[in-house]
């Protein structure tokens, strides 16, 4: 073999499967206007979450009746507010077609997902996933976030020893917990729980948000406690703030 | 093999050209083999403080486009055996840089000099990214004011997670602050955040406190760092900031306001 044959082996890529949390925006209705207003506000609770953030619309919960979709401008909506699709989800045909023309990759309906990556050169995969425990484990951060920065702890609580500047934001599903000087933002329970909290040594912050309701640093700032170790939980719609 | 170290702030106008002039020429003035890296494509301002702006024949452009050697490119300083400059080009833009050719060029500066200062652009994007993602440790120009502070802050984050060294999982950039522009008087007056305001928001270790002054202005008119105008206060701070940088404790000076000498107050005098 040649010096240019045995080069020819090496390879130059290497296949990998992965696994990535990703968001799915499941339509369950084809109204854009009325899509377009509850995204807005959805943003409006936690823009950093939103900015550029991937995106498989799903279609395949659609009612089988409704009228036709545009699937160009649900795409210019979702860009509109930072989503950006990368594939579509669906089973009709006229939904696959749509996406054929954009050039878009169409995964299959829910439920009927698990295809193996190389179905002949391997079949005996690797051993199935064990099944996404319901509470993950508590999120720790133990250096500063800084501004720009953001931090989610996805289906968990958040605790961070160090200081959170201004401009960086914390986002949680479940509680917050800052050791530091909170000076930046943090979001908590923003899938909706709205029995999450947060607490903190100082408080600085330029928002806090529990369940989408928020107070923003004017607000914050005229409270008794800023500065304080505060706690911070929702009763109703009104978010309490109490010394710790 | 050298220690790669960036001088960054976020913000424009805060004194990292000049910051990078005076620690490249300390660090070759205490017998280091230094070279100092224009990053700022576009603008050209290090060969102006330098005061070899009109021996610019290459620069890191054209090294990493191949049109010339590194080399050829590097400026000797006339003052100082060790020191070396490599020129921004003036003439392209900011896309001119890119990742790979960043990457050969400080990988040959490395192996032939013990620092490289890599002065950055000002700003988070692609030219001050590029400046500070082969740092090994980063200087933190900073002005006493909120808006510096906050940009700091921002370029603090990003060399903790889009640098080398972050993406590899190495030890992290070790990070000073350096303040300068500093004014006692205005600290006193509260129109300037203070010493312990800046530290205590960023939390790092402070490499020093450059004080505002005239001689700092004198010093680029002319094209000498100002680290090498000795009676000059901006310069002594220099000095203890570059021995700071070489493992040296030093007592901080210049921090508090002046109280004007008893001729001074007579004849009136200089500022
Ligand atoms: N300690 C100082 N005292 C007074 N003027 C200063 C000081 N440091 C920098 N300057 C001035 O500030 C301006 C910006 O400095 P420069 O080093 O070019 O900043 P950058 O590279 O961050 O844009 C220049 O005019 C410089 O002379
Ligand atoms: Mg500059």
């Amino acid at each position: 073999m040649s010096q240019a044959d045995l080069l020819d082996q090496d390879p130059v890529f290497q296949l990998k499967g992965s696994m990535l949390a990703i968001t799915i925006l499941e339509l369950t209705g084809n109204d854009l206007e009325r899509l377009d207003r509850q995204l807005a506000s959805k943003v409006e609770q936690a823009p950093q979450f939103f900015a550029n953030a991937p995106l498989v619309l799903a279609l395949d919960k659609l009612p089988a009746t409704g009228s036709d979709l545009d699937l160009p401008a649900l795409m210019a909506l979702c860009r509109k507010h930072g989503l950006r699709t990368l594939a579509i989800r669906a089973g009709r045909d006229d939904h696959i077609a749509a996406a054929g023309a954009l050039d878009l990759p169409v995964l299959p309906p829910s439920g009927a997902r698990e295809r193996p990556l190389e179905p002949a050169a391997r079949p005996a995969a690797e051993p199935a996933r064990p099944a996404e425990p319901a509470h993950r484990p508590t999120r720790l951060i133990t250096t500063p976030i800084r501004g720009g920065q953001q931090v989610y702890a996805q289906g968990a609580d958040l605790i961070v020893m160090a200081a959170v500047s201004p401009g960086a934001e914390l986002l949680a599903d479940g509680h917050i917990h800052v050791y530091g000087p909170l000076r930046g933002r943090a979001l908590a329970g923003i899938k909706g729980n709205p029995e999450a909290r947060i607490f903190c040594q100082q408080l600085g912050a330029e928002m806090i948000s529990i369940a989408g309701q928020y107070k923003v640093a004017e607000d914050l700032r005229r409270e008794p406690l800023w500065g304080q170790p505060v706690q911070i939980a929702l009763s109703g719609d009104v978010l309490n703030i109490t010394r710790l | 093999m050298a220690k790669i170290l960036v001088v960054t702030s976020g913000k424009g106008g805060v004194g990292k050209t000049t910051t990078s002039a005076a620690i490249g020429t300390g660090l070759a003035l205490r017998g280091h083999k230094t070279a100092i890296v224009d990053f700022d494509v576009g603008l050209r301002n290090l060969d102006l403080i330098m005061g070899c702006e009109r021996r610019v024949v290459y620069d890191f452009i054209n090294v990493i486009n191949g049109d010339a050697t590194l080399t050829q490119a590097l400026i000797k300083d006339k003052r100082l055996e060790n020191l070396y400059v490599l020129a921004a080009s003036q003439t392209r833009d900011k896309d001119a840089l890119n990742i790979e050719g960043v990457e050969k060029v400080i990988n040959e500066l490395k192996a032939n000099f013990e620092y490289v200062i890599c002065d950055s652009p000002a700003g988070i994007e692609k030219g001050a990214h590029l400046a500070m993602y082969f740092a090994d440790e980063a200087i933190v120009v900073t002005n006493p004011e909120v808006s510096s502070v906050r940009d700091s802050d921002r370029m603090l984050g990003l060399l903790a997670s889009k640098s080398r060294r972050a993406e590899s999982g190495e030890a992290p950039i070790k990070e000073h602050l350096l303040l300068t522009r500093y004014n006692p008087e205005r600290v006193t007056k509260g129109e300037m955040l203070g010493v312990e305001d800046v530290e205590e928001i960023l939390s790092i270790r402070l490499l020093g406190v450059i004080p505002e002054s005239q001689a700092v202005l004198k010093a680029s008119n002319q094209g000498v760092p100002v680290i090498l105008d000795d009676q000059s206060d901006a310069g002594q701070a220099y000095s203890d900031a570059v021995d700071r940088l070489l493992g040296k404790e030093v007592a901080h000076r210049f921090l508090d306001v002046k109280k004007p000498g008893f001729l001074q107050r007579l004849f009136g005098g200089r500022e």
